[in-house]
């Protein structure tokens, strides 16, 4: 049973880092257009260099 | 949708009718002026941060059609697409105005509207937004750690593991409760002091006395612990508390924004100089000065100028109205031809316009309050549950001999079991699929029961002019004409910006025809155009100007020097979509009205051009409300589809009320659901898709009680252990929100 005494806290840590991955992806502001995203995939403009 | 604020807009209404901005639609050369002038005036050094709504935008190809369009235009730094919200934001040097953004994407073919940045209040909602994802993402976290821990204690984990999964679970689930329960604590503690029990008082109770009363197992070495069931309460409430403001915040923000930079002002002529003065400055016999283009600010009688003055958005005519010395014009007409001098009559609250605002007001506060399915499914939820609960407290202590640790269990347990996360869910998760849908369609539902009112219309009422019609003229008999003329006509109506010669003009664009060129091309107001051509007199314009005999319907003529005059024929264009509407209404068993304040005959021809049996020509905008509450008197459900300021009365006073979004900003205001597109076709799938919602909505409820009745009579004799309430929760929550998406 000694093995929860690591594995509680790794998961609660990665968990917490998903958690943070999240806070930062809001403040980005990556959920404000969901649907102009899933379509700018489709269009090539900037695929051979990154916009300016 | 509230009286007071509505009321309060429409007591503004001049407002909508005195600014340069109106004119975009009559003289889009007047414009660049006041653009630039208000840019002047906000002082903005970083330029322009332009907002443009693209209601026809679906696909990628639009993303970068429109991006790449606006990239190029001269003076414009960066553009960006955002397809949720069908819009643009572009950032641009100060000297671009919206209209020449307009243009370029009207030239690439997507339609634009611009919205105003300074209501933006975008920033504010976003915010709040983001706030509520925030909450939802650490409550999810919570909920997904602690319920591992749960499930191992379920599992069989004992004695001193049990207590420390507890406590784990106490330290995650405690601060997780105090962030993300806020909202609902917030809300209940508001309704608590106004005296009334909303749905958020019996939430909040649950969360806090299942966190409390799982610390105190936890402290006392207890089998039973709840914090899975406070965190998973708090997760999936904010679910549907999320879906419900971003419905609402896409709806509010874009129906807000459509709301044109429209000042109050008015030209006063003091002593020979014009002043511009705010529209409430005007007094009964100022003399105000009013430009081509221009929207009249008071009622009031011409002293000096000739023109002609469009009133459809006041009376419904569709054609104009000839205007000089003496003419009464009313606030709202606009000037179309030469510049007019006016005496005023009437300003402010005695002008035609307002006691139009009154009977918007009147019909506003007639109107009975809407209940929504959720506040009466809210109204008999809340008491229920904490008399279910308390009685569950006093059997037990009674039973019990006192046993204040189990009585308190018992009833915290009936109030996670009738958990209304189902309720909180069942509402936002539909209205959410159905306004996407119609969004889709290009229908924004403004008001959050516009689609249950709706649901429930049996008869419609349609405006003409601007509604069934573009509310445009369109040049009939253009195969008559020789090429020569019509390129001649075309060449004088380039110099006029009526309506007709508007029409004549963008016809021969249309049909790529070339232009000849003309010497000394003057607009005669009030009267037409006159030039030279190959040393000819050539005049377009009223048939008693050219010797013309005058017909019964919309005209313009043509004379080439000494030919005799040609005459032009005109008819209002049917909206597209607006035949397919009307059928697709009458195959619904949906009675069909026609209701306007144009002539008879305009009125007759279009009605049986589109098969409704039901019409009235020259009706008042008292009329029209008159015929919306006879109606609704004799227990008919109405929906209006009007766009004029003659309708806002009756779209106030109907059940529910639709405009097109090219509607006067009051005309949008009254009403519940804003056309964003040309097409009218969407108005009768927007009525299958509410009755659909409802009917979802209902189910809901419905497996939200059936849920309740096996679990309550569990959770009152005290069976209900945390897994139980676990399995009542999540089950009830994802079918209801299945169920929403069902929605065809």
């Amino acid at each position: 049973m000694g093995v929860i005494a690591f594995l509680i806290p790794i998961s609660l840590i990665l968990g917490g880092l998903g958690l943070l991955a999240f806070f930062w992806s809001v403040k980005a502001r990556q959920y404000e257009d969901p649907k102009g995203d899933s379509e700018r995939i489709l269009s090539d403009e900037f695929d051979d260099h990154p916009k300016g | 949708m509230s009286v007071a604020p509505a009321a309060g807009r429409l007591t503004e209404a001049p407002s909508d009718f005195t600014d340069e901005h109106v004119s975009a639609s009559a003289c889009p050369a007047c414009l660049a002026a006041p653009s630039a002038e208000d840019l002047a005036k906000s002082g903005d050094i970083k330029g322009a941060r332009l907002i443009l709504s693209l209601p026809t935008a679906h696909c990628a190809v639009c993303i970068s059609d429109v991006e790449r369009a606006l990239r190029r235009h001269p003076g414009v730094r960066s553009a960006r697409v955002n397809l949720t919200l069908k819009r643009v934001s572009v950032d641009a040097e100060g000297t671009v105005g919206a209209d020449d953004l307009i243009k370029t994407l009207d030239g690439i073919g997507y339609e634009a509207h611009e919205l105003d940045p300074g209501l933006l209040s975008a920033t504010e909602t976003d915010r709040r937004g983001r706030d509520l994802l925030m909450r939802i993402g650490v409550s999810g976290f919570a909920m997904m750690n602690i319920m591992l821990l749960s499930i191992s204690v379920w599992s069989g984990a004992e004695d001193a593991t049990r207590d420390l999964f507890h406590w784990i679970s106490a330290a995650i689930a405690l601060p997780t409760v105090a962030f993300a329960g806020q909202p609902f604590f917030a809300s209940a503690w508001t309704s608590l002091k106004a005296g009334r029990l909303g749905m958020d008082v019996p939430i909040s109770l649950a969360i806090i006395l299942a966190s409390s009363i799982s610390v105190f197992e936890t402290m006392n070495h207890g089998h039973h612990a709840y914090f899975d069931a406070a965190v998973m309460l708090t997760f999936f409430l904010l679910v549907g508390r999320y879906l419900d403001y971003r419905t609402r915040a896409v709806a509010r923000s874009a129906a807000e924004e459509l709301a044109a930079l429209e000042v109050p002002r008015a030209t006063l002529l003091r002593d020979g100089a014009e002043v511009v003065v705010p529209v409430n400055e005007l007094a009964p016999g100022d003399l105000i000065r009013v430009r081509p283009g221009a929207r009249i600010p008071a009622d009031g009688e011409v002293t000096e100028g000739t023109s002609e003055t469009d009133r459809s958005l006041l009376t419904g005519e569709s054609l104009p109205v000839y205007a000089g010395p003496g003419s009464k014009l009313n606030a709202g007409e606009v000037n179309l031809t030469g510049p007019l001098t006016l005496r005023v009559i009437a300003a402010g609250k005695d002008s035609a316009l307002h006691r139009m605002a009154d009977l918007v007001a009147m019909a506003e506060s007639a109107k009975t309050r809407y209940t929504s399915l959720a506040e009466r499914a809210a109204r008999a939820y809340s008491p229920l549950v904490h008399i279910l609960s308390f009685t569950a407290f006093g059997v037990w202590m009674w039973l019990t001999g006192g046993d204040l640790r189990f009585a308190i269990n018992i009833s915290a347990a009936v109030l996670i079991i009738t958990c209304p996360c189902a309720l909180g869910l069942a509402v936002p998760a539909v209205v959410t699929a159905a306004s996407g849908k119609l969004f889709r369609k290009g229908l924004l539902i403004k008001d959050g029961t516009a689609l249950e009112r709706l649901a429930e219309v049996d008869t419609v009422v349609f405006d003409k002019t601007g509604t069934l019609t573009m509310g445009t003229p369109h040049p009939e008999n253009l195969d008559a004409l020789s090429t020569e003329e019509f390129g001649v006509a075309a060449a004088l109506a380039s110099g006029s910006s009526h309506p007709l010669a508007r029409a004549i003009h963008d016809a021969a664009v249309a049909q790529a025809l070339a232009i000849p060129l003309l010497e000394d091309i003057r607009e005669v107001p009030g009267y037409g155009v006159e030039g030279r051509w190959n040393g000819q007199v050539v005049r377009l314009g009223r048939a008693d100007w050219l010797g013309a005999e005058a017909g019964a319907t919309t005209a313009t003529h043509l004379r080439i020097g000494a030919a005799l005059p040609v005459t032009i024929r005109f008819a209002d264009q049917l909206r597209p979509g607006a035949a397919e509407a009307v059928s697709a209404l009458s195959a619904q068993g949906k009675r069909v009205f026609l209701v306007s304040g144009d002539v008879e005959g305009a009125v007759s021809a279009l009605a049986e051009r589109l098969g409704i049996a039901n019409w009235r020509a020259g009706a008042l905008p008292q009329e029209k409300v008159a015929l919306v509450n006879d109606l609704t008197a004799e227990g008919a459900r109405v929906l209006m589809v009007g766009d004029g300021l003659n309708d806002t009365a009756a779209l106030a006073a109907a059940h529910a009320s639709i405009s097109p979004a090219s509607a006067l900003d009051a005309a949008r205001t009254a009403s519940d659901i804003v056309l964003l597109g040309q097409d009218l076709a969407p108005v009768a799938d927007a009525l299958r898709v509410a009755v659909q919602a409802r009917q979802r909505i209902k189910e809901n409820f419905a497996i939200s009680i059936v849920y309740n009745i096996v679990a309550v009579p569990i959770a009152l004799i005290g069976l209900a252990t945390p897994l139980a309430a676990a399995l009542a929760m999540s089950t009830s929550s994802i079918t209801v929100s299945l169920n929403s998406l069902r929605l065809k």
